[in-house]
């Protein structure tokens, strides 16, 4: 693998790692997976591909977020006005999702946003060591690190607090004058603001917008958790959050090595998904194997 | 003051397994009152608590709680003034949280949101404190994960998360119960403390006779969706287990020979 390559695994990596710090909200927060979040990606890249072409792209992110914290707060609302298993609501948003995301790209399925004016200009070309252009890389991190101290921040907040023991114990939170329902759909708000931000980074950063790109993104963003809680397994939300995007970024690295093997990039989201099934199925081998063991030196 | 008046709960109403879980029941707790419940399974008793708590919907008949009718209030504004702690010593905390937030969350129980920290640095000296008085030692793991605590430390706990905020109402559904005689002694200890200390109006349910009548001030028996007999001073002193006893089998008979009668 050659420096550059690397290097853009990197910035892939973060960019997804902010779509997991969204999901982490939901999938390990509120314990409830969230499929909105392949619609909303493509919901931020597609509001944030409409505004740039009007060369608006930083009010494109913002608005991005707000559109992708809309689709979750809708979700939200299936899963507990309407008593929707999350899993269904999710599914329904992001079907939904898929017919206005193609709208607000005034239905074209892709759009080519060369040339015009970029989140990333700011930094573009102003470090450069060895050739290579840091400018985008450090820009990564900044937001990583914004949303990380954020989301740390927030968790520890009173209204944090309670979101976290909806997740956790949502019958106890009910019986200590909390509106669990409320703290589900504020949760499924701000994983999918966040993930359309990641969306809106995508596509500002790969300077194009497809309409499809958003199917297995819940799988990746899990993938990117798995991964990192397998990895670097600690206690505490600080160190949850941090994990998290490691994992997106070793997962993004592994992936760009299985390109360079000669995998081909239409059997990614396989990969994907046989990744989040091994990650799940090797530390339940142990105890299989410790129970199999035992049972066979009994006869 | 708790001003029960005429309530009846009826589950799965127009069907073979209509059942009348309280039938007509009325009842009025003075503030401070410490209040035993007793009755055999399916008496009705978690029925009436859930009745008061709010997750379940009463057929007919009031609630009053000072004068104010929360007959049809919602459960977690209910819960403002109410405090409930079940069998299942893991229902009250969440798991994953510290005991600190998890003290910080039942502090905030019924003010308004506010921002800035669930764990103000000035609540941890009150926090530590609070949890001293349980003399179980959990004021030196305040940091630590609630789900690494057991069963009776957890259940001490959310007694103390549920009294932090002195509660109008406390409602304890055979809180011991799932616990070792040792330390269901020790939490019912504990209870009767707090319970005095704060002069809280109490209901609790228990199916050990003897901590029926040896804690608070009142006991009441109930049977098939009724109050059949409510306990208090001398006649209550001079209650022996055997005479509780003799009420549930007198109300047995009468049972049957209902069935029988039709
Ligand atoms: N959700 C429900 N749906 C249908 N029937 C119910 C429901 N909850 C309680 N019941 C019935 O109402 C009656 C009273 O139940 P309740 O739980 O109040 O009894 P209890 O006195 O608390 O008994 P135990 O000592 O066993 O806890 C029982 O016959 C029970 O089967
Ligand atoms: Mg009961």
């Amino acid at each position: 693998m050659n420096f550059t390559t690397v290097m853009g695994g990197i910035e892939l990596g973060c960019i997804f790692a902010i779509l997991s710090l969204g999901l982490y909200i939901a999938f390990r927060i509120l314990n409830l997976p969230d499929l909105t979040v392949d619609g909303s990606f493509v919901t931020g890249l597609a509001i944030s591909s409409a505004f740039t072409l009007l060369g608006q792209p930083f009010l494109g992110l913002i608005f991005a977020i707000i559109g992708g914290a809309l689709t979750g707060v809708f979700t939200g609302l299936l899963h507990t006005k309407l008593n929707m298993h999350a899993i269904l609501a999710g599914i329904l948003t992001m079907t939904g999702l898929y017919s206005i995301n193609l709208h607000i790209m005034e239905d074209k399925p892709s759009l080519y946003l060369g040339g015009l004016p970029n989140i990333f200009d700011g930094l573009r070309n102003k470090v450069i060591i060895n050739g290579y252009d840091y400018g985008m890389l450090i820009q990564l991190l900044i937001i990583n690190t914004i949303i990380i101290l954020a989301l740390y921040l927030f968790l520890k907040t009173q209204i944090g607090m309670s979101l976290r023991a909806t997740g956790d114990n949502e019958e106890m939170v009910r019986s200590s004058s909390v509106n669990t329902d409320l703290m589900k759909i504020m949760g499924f708000g701000i994983c999918n603001g966040i993930v359309a931000l990641s969306g809106c980074i995508y596509g500002q950063y790969t300077q194009t917008a497809t309409v499809g790109v958003g199917t297995g993104m819940l799988v990746l963003g899990l993938a990117n958790i798995i991964v990192g809680e397998t990895l670097f397994k600690t206690r505490g939300i600080f160190n949850h959050l941090i994990c998290i995007f490691l994992g997106a970024i070793v997962y993004r690295l592994i992936l760009t090595y299985a390109f360079q093997l000669g995998l081909p990039t239409s059997d990614i989201k396989l990969f994907s998904a046989a990744v989040v099934i091994l990650a799940i199925f090797i530390p339940s081998i142990k105890p299989r194997y410790e129970k199999w063991r035992k049972k066979n030196a009994r006869d | 003051m708790l001003e029960i008046k005429n309530v009846s709960v009826i589950f799965n109403k127009d069907t073979i397994n209509e059942r009348r879980a309280l039938d007509n029941v009325s009842l009025v707790l003075n503030d401070g009152d410490f209040v035993s419940v007793i009755g055999s399974n399916g008496a009705g008793k978690s029925t009436l608590l859930n009745a008061i708590a709010g997750n379940v919907t009463v057929d007919s008949g009031k609630i009053y709680n000072n004068g104010y009718d929360m007959t049809y209030e919602k459960e977690h504004k209910r819960s403002k003034y109410i405090g409930r702690l079940f069998q299942d010593p893991l229902k009250g905390t969440a798991p994953s949280m510290t005991i600190e937030e998890n003290l910080g969350l039942a502090y905030s129980r019924g003010k308004k949101m506010r921002m800035g920290f669930g764990v103000r640095k000035s609540d941890r000296p009150f926090f530590k404190k609070e949890c001293e008085k349980l003399g179980l030692g959990l004021e030196h793991r305040l940091k630590a994960p609630v789900g690494l605590l057991s069963g009776g430390q957890r259940q001490a706990l959310t007694l103390l998360m549920a009294t932090i905020e002195t509660p109008e109402l406390l409602l304890l559904d055979e809180h011991t119960a799932a616990l070792d005689p040792k330390t269901s002694k020790q939490i019912m200890e504990i209870t009767d403390k707090i319970v005095k200390e704060n002069n809280i109006t109490t209901l609790m349910i228990t199916h050990n006779i003897k901590n029926a009548l040896r804690y608070g001030n009142k006991t009441l028996v109930m049977s098939n969706g009724k109050i059949i007999k409510i306990l208090e001073g001398e006649s209550r002193k001079n209650m022996s287990i055997q005479d509780i006893l003799d009420l549930y089998s007198q109300n047995a008979d009468s049972l049957s020979d209902s069935a029988i009668l039709g």
